[in-house]
């Protein structure tokens, strides 16, 4: 049995005179890939922030799987990507992959095999003894996103993970993720503030709108989510052909409502 | 590398102040360089500022001239600077450990560092030579574990008290320098406070902790040694400054030994530091 990864219902936050979020109902299935996307201020930050329990909602419900989201947290059943890889320079790159398990007193040895093994997920086994700072801007964020993955979370939350990465490395990440995100089934949520990005990689489009931070539209993305073993080649030919640009069209048109 | 280049540079400098010193000797007038009535520039005949060369041949001679069986200057100064240095030492232990536990009861609770920081800071105001008489005159009046106070408790407790605050100042910088994202993935990590201290606060407080230490150590010495004056403690290069400027008219080069011994354990203080730079590398990181 596997239910929903996520479930909103009702979630409003408030900070101050802003209301960041208002009423927000959104469910992510066990498995499935869902991007946020707005302008800035739409609370597609703060949204995600509510799910990994590093806000508290002022009203509502907040769920992962089944769990209240504190207990989520608790029990790990989520891994976090943020802007910045945030890697601690006094690790080395597969130190960092196993801090997840070092904080929870994993052995060594079950900790070295773990991240042996997600470090040649990333295709960095090489780097295992760099330091952070040694490595490019994409690789950290590769680091960062092994490093999420190290407790075999169900759900991964990623805030904007590739958006101070440059274009060309930027897809090539994309087509990392939907190829890590099969292999290990998690469910993901994803903000981004880039349209093809969204479109390239989600089941779901999530479109929100500022002051009240809304979720105005949901648009069917381009990725069959069917299709665990989507190779990096297939993002290629989803990235050419028309149905792309009729989602992304999409999405614009939903943003621009929402703006209006 | 570096290093070596680091150990030339200080090579260099230390040959060009005796340069200079010796220049100064040869061309300056032996009475100074005065401006009407006033004395710009200082006397340079050898009763002032002896020869390099005299300063270093006293250190192989006895204490007192002409006295038979005494331990040589050189010896004097060397178990006088070891003194002190016992000292310091002791002073820097403890005050990096009540330094440490302050910053850590700072960086805990908000409050505590809103309530203590200003007396941290103001402890520092008050002029080492006001307290010196008072640790001394409490001493007398105390006695632990049925140990009766020594003069050089009173000693290292004030040398404690000028180490204590870069330490308590640059350890609770370092433990509140992690960035907003690093604490959050801690918390996103379920780590509680302790584990955040000891995986993220404590290896991130390294940079700033090093030149705490380096400054607390100097700190500790110089407290040790003008502790040593102001009360009047035996045994340590404190006492020989003293001692030795007193008889200046007579022995000049003397009195430059035991200031040459002071400078030389300041010195060794900052190459023990040196040494816990050399083993914290991994953590070195450049300060954000």
């Amino acid at each position: 049995m596997s239910g929903p990864a996520v479930e909103l219902a009702g979630v409003d936050k408030v900070f101050g005179p802003v209301r960041a979020l208002d009423g927000i109902e959104l469910t992510i299935g066990a498995g499935e890939f869902v991007s946020l996307i707005g302008p800035s201020g739409c609370g597609k930050s703060t949204l995600l922030r509510v799910v990994a329990d590093l806000e508290q909602p002022t009203a509502g419900t907040v769920r992962v799987r089944g769990k209240p989201a504190a207990q989520a947290r608790l029990d790990q059943d989520y891994g976090i990507a943020f802007q910045q890889a945030g890697l601690l320079e006094w690790r080395s790159v597969a130190e960092n992959v196993e801090l997840p398990l070092h904080v929870h007193g994993v052995p060594r040895a079950q900790r070295r095999e773990r991240a042996a093994e997600l470090l040649e997920m990333v295709g960095l086994t090489e780097f295992a003894r760099s330091r952070p700072g040694e490595l490019s801007g994409g690789m950290q964020q590769r680091v960062a996103i092994a490093r999420a993955l190290a407790p075999k979370p169900s759900l991964l939350l990623m805030d904007e993970p590739f958006g101070a990465l440059d274009e060309m490395t930027r897809e090539r990440m994309q087509a990392e993720l939907l190829r890590i995100a099969g292999e290990t089934r998690a469910a993901v949520l994803f903000v981004t503030h880039s349209i093809p990005e969204a479109v390239v990689l989600s089941d779901r489009v999530v479109v929100m709108s500022p002051r009240p931070g809304r979720i105005t539209e949901v648009v069917a993305g381009r990725r069959p989510g069917s299709r665990p073993d989507l190779a990096p080649d297939d993002v290629e030919d989803v990235r050419e052909s028309a149905a792309f640009f009729t989602a992304i069209t999409d999405v614009r048109e939903a943003l621009r409502k929402g703006h209006g | 590398m570096a290093r070596l280049r680091t150990a030339v540079s200080a090579v260099v400098a230390f040959t060009l102040l005796v340069v200079a010193w010796e220049l100064a000797k040869a061309v300056l007038p032996e009475d100074g360089v005065r401006i009407g009535d006033t004395r710009v520039l200082p006397r340079t005949d050898d009763a002032a500022m002896p020869h390099v060369w005299t300063v270093l041949a006293r250190f192989g001679e006895p204490e007192v001239a002409g006295a038979a069986a005494q331990r040589t200057v050189g010896e004097a100064v060397a178990s006088g600077a070891l003194f002190t240095l016992g000292l310091a030492l002791g002073g820097l232990v403890i005050g990096g450990v009540l330094g440490a536990v302050l910053a850590l009861a700072m960086a805990r609770f908000g409050l505590l560092e809103r309530a203590l920081l200003p007396w941290v800071v103001l402890s520092q105001t008050v002029p080492l030579i006001a307290i010196a008489p008072l640790v001394a005159g409490w001493g007398g009046k105390i006695a632990i574990l049925g140990q009766p106070w020594q003069p050089w408790t009173s000693v290292m407790v004030i040398s404690s008290y000028l180490a204590f605050f870069p330490i308590a100042v640059g350890m609770l910088r370092g433990l509140t320098s992690p960035r907003r994202a690093d604490v959050e993935l801690f918390r996103s990590l379920a780590a509680g406070w302790w584990t955040t201290l000891l995986r993220l606060r404590l290896p991130a407080s390294v940079p700033h902790l090093l030149p705490a230490v380096r400054l607390a150590a100097a700190a500790a010495v110089v407290g040790a040694i003008v502790a040593e004056i102001s009360t009047g403690t035996r045994g340590g290069v404190g006492r020989l400054i003293i001692e030795y400027a007193q008889s200046a008219t007579g022995d000049p080069s003397r009195m430059y030994t035991a200031i040459l011994g002071a400078a030389v354990l300041g010195l060794v203080a900052a190459a023990a530091v040196g040494l816990l730079d050399l083993a914290l590398r991994r953590y070195r990181g450049s300060v954000a």
